[in-house]
């Protein structure tokens, strides 16, 4: 078998697994790439932040509650005036079939958001806007079902 | 070596279509399978209590809601029951574009198996519960068009003792008018003014009851096996479907559209085939009818209504009424969004869509494959592409879902 013959199957057998995969991804809910750790410092580096679910794994269709830690990068906690709570399934075009809110604050910049419900399979963005003394910034956060 | 170039495309494009067309029960990718299984039958968990109807699982309030489910004195003239609409033999439905009692209503009776799982009911959810949900129609005068004094007075007359073997002892009403409500005609209205506070709720409890029994009757509506069912049992136990069950090679097609490129089962997912929630799907109002705002009028009423799950008649604590506390109140997905339907026995039911806008299954699958634009904000739908053989394999499929 010549070289040159050699060469070109393998780069038939790559691209025809590339096909595959680029069919197979445009099918999947969610970029491959995605970030998805809950704890992140916030967008503008203002607060350490992370996300647990109160009960995992988190389920599909269920009302589902989640706590939010919010702390100073020295970890000393925040306490936040407000937290404002958007998001959706970007590859759907559609938001939050609910509207979740903060319902008990915990001590320890720990908050209870109740109220959220996942009803799709699929990627889910959260995102969090936290007002507090330090200043504004919001923290998105991925959760893939 | 530029002459090979346009020829490495080829294996591109072909993998890619294999990915897309792989066909035969053994040839469901691992995500396919566990999506298959997570629309059978099986999947269906096992129905919780309702913590607002504390007769929800009470054998002899589901027995009297039976009654009175098909019971045509339940209403003002003494023509028109739950069952004028809701047919049992028909999937409790009756096959026209718009439901007809007394009067033409305005929007699609609904099929009722399953409908116990259900957080949100009528085409806009303005109802939280099966009990809340069941009083409406009694008053309204295009559908029982009864009053709520005289529904009360019935259960004395009819089912007295029965009544007060579930619920306890009927309030007194001797003084409590014949006919009398706050929904009715202006006599009936002005009737409800003269009576007093203690009085009208004895009238709205014993309603609230009524509705309560009902409930207990239509959580034993259950949707049935169908051959999907049975082949996606075997799917998930890596068997072969029994002879009734194999697809054909169309059907399995439309399940992969359906579950994959076509993106059906993002809305129509789980056993019931529908998330339970509320989609602008780009359907076109009816010109005779008045605007329909969907959910987004559903919303006001659901929370104005006080029979909802926080109101004082409903048996549940706040704690359980995440549904209404957390409920999307405002948002662009609300104008024009309505429940998204069951398709469980879809194919034998036409026609289809909240107003029966849509006659046939073939022409409802036509609608995703070329989404008109929307007549006032946003659909939701993305354009799909579906190829004449692809409409065909979805109504294929959707046919093994029973009907
Ligand atoms: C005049 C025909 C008619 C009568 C009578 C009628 N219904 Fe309905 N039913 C409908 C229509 C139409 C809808 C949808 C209405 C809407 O969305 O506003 C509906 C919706 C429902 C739903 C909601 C299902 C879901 O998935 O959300 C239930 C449950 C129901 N009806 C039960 C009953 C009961 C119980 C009675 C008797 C007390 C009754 N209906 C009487 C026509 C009728
Ligand atoms: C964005 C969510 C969504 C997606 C995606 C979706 N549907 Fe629907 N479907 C709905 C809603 C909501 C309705 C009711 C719309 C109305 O009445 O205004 C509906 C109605 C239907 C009906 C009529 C059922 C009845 O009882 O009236 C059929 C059939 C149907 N869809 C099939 C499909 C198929 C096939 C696909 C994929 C090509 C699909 N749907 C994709 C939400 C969706
Ligand atoms: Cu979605």
């Amino acid at each position: 078998m010549s070289r040159r013959l050699l060469i070109v199957l393998v780069a038939i057998a790559i691209l025809a697994i590339a096909g595959w995969q680029l069919a197979m991804r445009m099918f999947m809910a969610a970029p491959g790439d995605l970030d998805l750790s809950l704890s992140k410092k916030s967008e503008n580096g203002l607060y350490a932040v992370s996300l647990a679910p109160e009960q995992a794994p988190i389920r599909e269709g269920p009302l589902e509650s989640f706590i939010l830690t919010v702390k100073m990068a020295n970890g000393q906690p925040v306490e936040v005036s407000r937290i404002e709570i958007a998001g959706g399934m970007p590859r759907h075009g559609h938001g939050l079939p609910t509207e979740p809110r903060v319902t008990a604050a915990l001590g320890d910049g720990r908050y209870r958001i109740e109220g959220f419900k996942f009803t799709m399979a699929g990627w889910w963005q959260i995102r969090f806007t936290i007002e507090a003394p330090p200043g504004r910034d919001e923290a998105d956060f991925n959760i893939v079902l | 070596m530029k002459r090979w170039l346009p020829l490495l495309l080829v294996p591109v494009v072909a993998g890619g279509l294999l990915a897309v067309s792989r066909r035969g029960e053994d040839s469901f990718t691992v995500a396919e399978k566990k999506t298959i299984a997570s629309l059978a039958l099986t999947a269906l968990p096992k129905l919780q209590p309702d913590p607002s109807n504390r007769y929800g699982d009470d054998p002899a309030a589901a027995a009297l809601g039976a009654t009175l489910f098909f019971d045509v004195r339940m209403s003002g003239k003494g023509n028109v029951s739950c069952s004028t609409c809701h047919k049992l033999e028909r999937q409790f439905q009756d096959d026209l574009p718009r439901g007809h009692g007394v009067a033409d209503t305005d929007r699609r009776t609904m099929p009722l198996a399953g409908v116990a799982y259900n957080s949100w009911f009528f085409w806009d959810g303005h109802r939280d519960s099966l009990w809340s949900q069941a009083i409406t129609p009694m008053e309204d005068a295009r559908e029982h068009g009864g009053d709520r004094a005289f529904y009360a007075h019935f259960m004395q007359r009819e089912f007295g003792e029965r009544y007060d073997r579930i619920f306890g002892p009927l309030p007194d009403l001797s003084s409590v008018p014949e006919h009398a409500g706050p929904l009715g005609t202006p006599a009936e209205q002005a009737a409800w003014r003269g009576m007093t506070p203690e009085q009208q709720d004895g009238v709205n409890r014993v309603l609230a009851n009524i509705g309560k029994a009902i409930e207990a009757f239509e959580r034993s509506i259950m949707p049935e096996q169908t051959r999907f069912d049975r082949f996606a049992s075997a799917i998930a136990a890596g068997t072969a479907p029994g002879k009734d069950a194999a697809f054909s090679e169309l059907e399995i097609e439309g399940l992969k559209l359906f579950i994959g490129s076509a993106n059906c089962s993002t809305c129509h997912n789980g056993p019931r085939f529908t998330d339970g929630q509320f989609h602008n799907t780009g359907i076109p109002p009816v010109a005779s009818l008045p605007p329909d705002h969907g959910r987004a009028e559903g919303v006001k009423l659901v929370e104005a209504d006080r029979f909802n799950c926080l109101g004082r008649y409903s048996d549940a604590r706040a704690g359980d009424c995440g549904e209404l506390r957390f409920m999307a109140k405002s948002g662009k997905g609300l104008e024009r969004a309505f429940k998204t339907p069951s398709l469980r026995g879809v194919a034998g039911r036409p026609p289809y869509m909240h107003a029966g806008q849509i006659a046939t299954l073939e022409d409802a699958v036509a609608h995703y494959a070329n989404a008109p634009a929307e007549p006032k904000d946003g659909s939701e739908l993305h354009a799909i592409t579906l190829t004449d053989r692809g409409r065909m394999a979805l109504v294929a499929f959707l046919k093994t879902l029973g009907g």
